[in-house]
């Protein structure tokens, strides 16, 4: 005699403790501690940050240690966390011309006031394992330079001195609010900028990439790419002046594209815009290709079919955490719809033998 | 008479650059009017002001609609033009993959503007798109085919009949024997010039081909660099032309 | 999580006070999509974000709860849910559909009739019913706000002209109060008859942002063409526990040589069947 399945419930609590074991792992092996995460594998608490759109490295690193190290799942945590939080306002913001640079560096131009500073990157290791990493992980201290007293300016104001670099309006009006208002098309270029900012590294990646391949090309020179710290500062009513309340790290990235000129305008570069939390360049560079790619309409260029060029596309898919909700939600049971799909097959089958039957007979 | 379709004073610019400029004409119930020139004179871009896919600069383009008369359809809500052009207008496009939907069956492509303006009774629908399938000579066994397995002259052929089965009053065409090769094109003329006739359809027709205007426009337009240089009559304008533009055109031919 | 940390039902005030308006706009417009701002809750998107934010909006301490998933209180999705709601609302929660004043539900309408005093909620994964017709959202509005309805009937067209009946089994689109096409969410086509109930009935898609309606006694019409008439269909069969002939059916595989046996989808359906033989 069948029974309806019971002990859900069960099943569940059985499952999260079996879960909580596996993240702990060989109880021999010494507990990572959120300190160590944070330190020691900061790139992936810059991008729990970026996607998770919270810049706090602690809860990043404890998210990721919950989530086993799988960073979409960290992301989840801290996006479910933050929607909680109470907003008490908005800062203002924050300029990245005043920023204390860690990194800055220009493939326009060989060299400009504040230099090419190389910071802290891959970019010119060769990618051979490090087996002595394996034994121990001590580092003799890095030399250091004088910091850079005055503020680094921003490439593409060279190119706006000469007019050759499209200005990008200055505007008073408060953007629309991603986490507070639904995504509505068409998008401005604020929400658009949100949306990336917070997107799927990856997807956004190859979104850019596809662009650089030739699906909707735009030509994009890295004007400049910095990343450092920035002062937060918020307007407090009652003092009716801004204070500090604390500092981020960021990294800006402004491309220089061409375009051919335009109804009213001579020929001039466009840019392109990227700005993410955190050391996060792949990241910064692909979105302001990707940002570049989706201003086809305001630049009056065509649209060539690319989905780069989608605004709808990109932005409807580049989150991965309704990305990863939906597609994984299909393990859900659908017995139901499957039952009526069952039950329509069953029945057409048996319409289309009862044809055939009846044609046989009739010949 | 009131004219079907008066055009008046029609702009429309890219930029500095003129698509085209200063266009007006009328069009009489059951009259064929051709525009012809070679691309980028301004013909398709006079074609899709007219059919409403594009927004003109500057003029009017005015319809006699069955229930309120003359209306300028530039300036006509988006419903209303919406209604007209899945009622009373039809378009067919150079390509036919542009005018299909070629993921929908032959019979659901002819049956798609009926179920728009609200059939809903399926055995009526059906025998309406076999119908159809017969009158551009279409064999009714592929009625439940996608037009993906049809060659590209049995998909023009049923992309004109998904816009005809209204019955509309106006079709616009762009092209029609574009891209297909020569005796298919004979073969669509001669379908599309039974079909004008019998239907006394009015129409206009955008095409660099003469043989095309020659068979099926009652009277001509000649575009050149977005202005109509020449107009009237088909054949006089092709026997008789007074343009230096027109007589190159015409004389182009000739020597093919 | 601790549970002081979190307001009632979860989400703050001013967010459940949003929700509420794009409730209201939807049941003032029938069938209609409201778009809202929905929030990041701690279950993925595509498990009933859409659902639980609609229910912690509309729960009040004196509510209770019922969640059902496939028709069934048990499904492990119906008691993550209902825990959710035990430990962040502290509401009393209920597996008989009569004692319930809220509902959620996933792909099911329980199969006692609703009364005017309870509220069924929706978890919806898709609620743009011309979605597969028509993939851009800026295109479908278009097609609602001026009712171009024809490609849904196209996709009948198709599916009668290749089956020779309409194969949509389930999230059969229907037509509310003579103006909106509307996904009813996946539910088998048998429960769309159901739709023209009592009590009200609220659809909250989470990652799609949208929030839709169907007040009270409202006339909800499932699309179909005169010849080949709508059908509420089910599996030919009676439940093997309660002998019903009238619920939903799922089969249950029963051993390796296929033996199958039908019962409700309906758990408590079927339980109070059985009690009230007992």
């Amino acid at each position: 005699m069948y029974v309806a399945v019971k002990g859900g419930e069960r099943a569940i609590e059985n499952a999260h403790a079996w879960l909580a074991e596996e993240r702990r792992g060989d109880t021999s092996v010494a507990e990572l501690s959120l300190a160590q995460i944070r330190e020691q594998l900061s790139l992936a608490v810059n991008r729990v940050m970026a996607e998770g759109s919270l810049y706090d490295p602690d809860l990043a690193a404890l998210a990721i240690k919950q989530a086993r190290g799988d960073l979409i799942e960290a992301i989840f945590l801290i996006r479910a966390y933050r929607t909680t939080l109470p907003r008490f306002g908005a800062s203002r913001a924050v300029d990245t011309g005043a920023m204390a640079c860690d990194r800055r560096i220009s493939a326009t131009f060989k060299d400009a006031p504040g230099g090419q500073v190389l910071g802290p990157t891959f970019d010119y290791t060769h990618r051979l394992l490090d087996f002595k990493l394996a034994a121990e992980g001590e580092v003799p201290p890095a030399p250091q330079a004088a910091p850079r007293g005055e503020p680094t300016p921003h490439i593409t104001e060279f190119l706006g001195q000469e007019g050759l670099i499209q200005p990008e309006p200055e505007s008073e009006a408060a953007p629309r609010d991603l986490t507070r208002e639904p995504l509505e098309f068409p998008a401005d270029r604020a929400l658009r900028l949100q949306s990336l900012a917070r997107g799927d590294e990856g997807f956004v990646l190859g979104m850019a990439y596809s662009t650089q391949r030739g699906y909707a090309r735009n030509h994009a020179f890295v004007g400049e790419l910095r990343i450092g710290r920035v002062a937060v500062e918020m307007d407090i009513p009652e003092l009716g002046f801004a204070i500090e309340i604390g500092e981020v790290e960021l990294t800006e990235c402004e491309t220089v594209n061409q375009f051919k000129g335009s109804k009213t305008e001579p020929p001039q570069f466009t840019r392109g815009y990227g700005l993410v939390f955190g050391q996060s360049e792949r990241k910064a560079i692909s979105m302001a290709l990707v940002d570049r790619a989706l201003r086809w309409q305001e630049l009056g260029e065509d649209f060539l079919g690319a989905a780069a060029q989608d605004e709808e596309f990109v932005l409807s898919h580049c989150d991965n955490i309704q990305a990863t909700g939906f597609l994984e939600h299909i393990k859900l049971p659908h017995y139901v719809d499957f039952q009526s799909e069952l039950e329509l097959v069953r029945k057409l089958r048996r319409e289309a033998e009862e044809r055939i039957a009846h044609r046989e007979a009739a010949e | 008479m009131t004219p079907l379709l008066q055009v008046r004073d029609i702009e429309k610019r890219y930029g500095a650059r003129i698509g085209c400029t200063d266009v007006s004409f009328d069009l009489y119930p059951g009259e064929v009017m051709g525009i012809v020139g070679e691309s980028g004179s301004g013909k398709s871009t006079l074609l899709n002001c007219l059919a409403g896919h594009l927004a003109p600069d500057a003029g009017r383009v005015i319809f006699d609609t069955r229930h309120m008369g003359p209306v300028d359809t530039v300036t006509m809500s988006e419903p209303e033009r919406r209604m007209l052009s899945r009622t009373d207008w039809a378009f067919v496009h150079q390509h036919a993959r542009d005018g299909l939907r070629m993921s929908v069956s032959a019979g659901g492509n002819i049956g798609e503007r009926l179920m728009a303006v609200g059939d809903r009774h399926y055995g009526r629908i059906r025998a309406a798109a076999l119908d159809w399938l017969g009158r551009v000579e279409i064999d009714g066994a592929r009625i439940d085919d996608r037009p993906s397995a049809f060659s590209g002259g049995m998909q023009q052929r049923l992309q004109i009949a998904r816009n005809l089965v209204t019955g509309p009053r106006l079709v616009f065409m762009d092209e029609p024997t574009g891209g297909l090769d020569v005796s298919v094109q004979a073969r669509l003329l001669d379908l599309l010039r039974g079909l004008v006739r019998r239907m006394g359809l009015s129409a206009i027709i955008v095409t660099h081909d003469l043989a095309v205007v020659r068979l099926l426009a009652d009277r001509l337009m000649v575009m050149k660099d977005g202005r109509v240089v020449e107009s009237g009559l088909t054949d006089q304008v092709l026997d008789d032309p007074q343009h230096g533009y027109t007589q190159l055109l015409v004389s182009s031919v000739l020597q093919v | 999580m601790t549970e002081q940390a979190y307001n009632f039902a979860y989400l703050d005030e001013q967010t459940k006070r949003m929700i509420r308006r794009a409730i209201l706009k939807a049941l003032a417009v029938p069938g209609y999509q409201v778009p809202f701002a929905s929030r990041e809750m701690p279950m993925p998107y595509g498990w009933g974000t859409g659902g639980v934010q609609v229910s912690a909006a509309t729960l009040t301490p004196e509510d209770r709860l019922k969640v059902i998933d496939q028709g069934a209180d048990d499904t492990t999705n119906a008691v993550s849910i209902r825990k959710f709601f035990e430990r962040t609302a502290g509401v009393a929660t209920t597996e008989a559909t009569q004692e319930a004043t809220v509902i959620q539900t996933r792909h099911r309408i329980p199969e006692a009739e609703l009364t005017e005093d309870q509220i069924l909620v929706y978890q919806v994964p898709i609620p743009e019913p011309l979605r597969f017709l028509e993939p851009r959202e800026t295109e479908t509005r278009k097609m609602h706000s001026l009712q171009e309805y024809g490609l849904m009937h196209v996709k009948l067209y198709e599916d009668i002209s290749q089956h020779g009946a309409i194969s949509t089994a389930y999230a059969y689109p229907v037509r509310v109060a003579g103006r909106y096409v509307m996904d009813p969410s996946p539910i088998p086509k048998f429960d769309n008859p159901k739709m023209e109930m009592a009590a009200i009935q609220l659809f909250g898609a989470g990652r799609e942002q949208r929030i839709y309606a169907v007040p009270p006694h409202t006339r909800v019409v499932s699309l179909d063409f005169e010849d080949y008439p709508f059908e509420a269909t089910r599996a030919d069969h009676v439940c093997d526990l309660c002998g019903a002939a009238d619920s939903y059916l799922d089969e249950v595989i029963m051993d390796d040589a296929g033996g199958r046996m039908f019962v409700c989808s309906d758990t408590d359906y079927c339980h109070t069947r059985r009690e009230a033989v007992a």
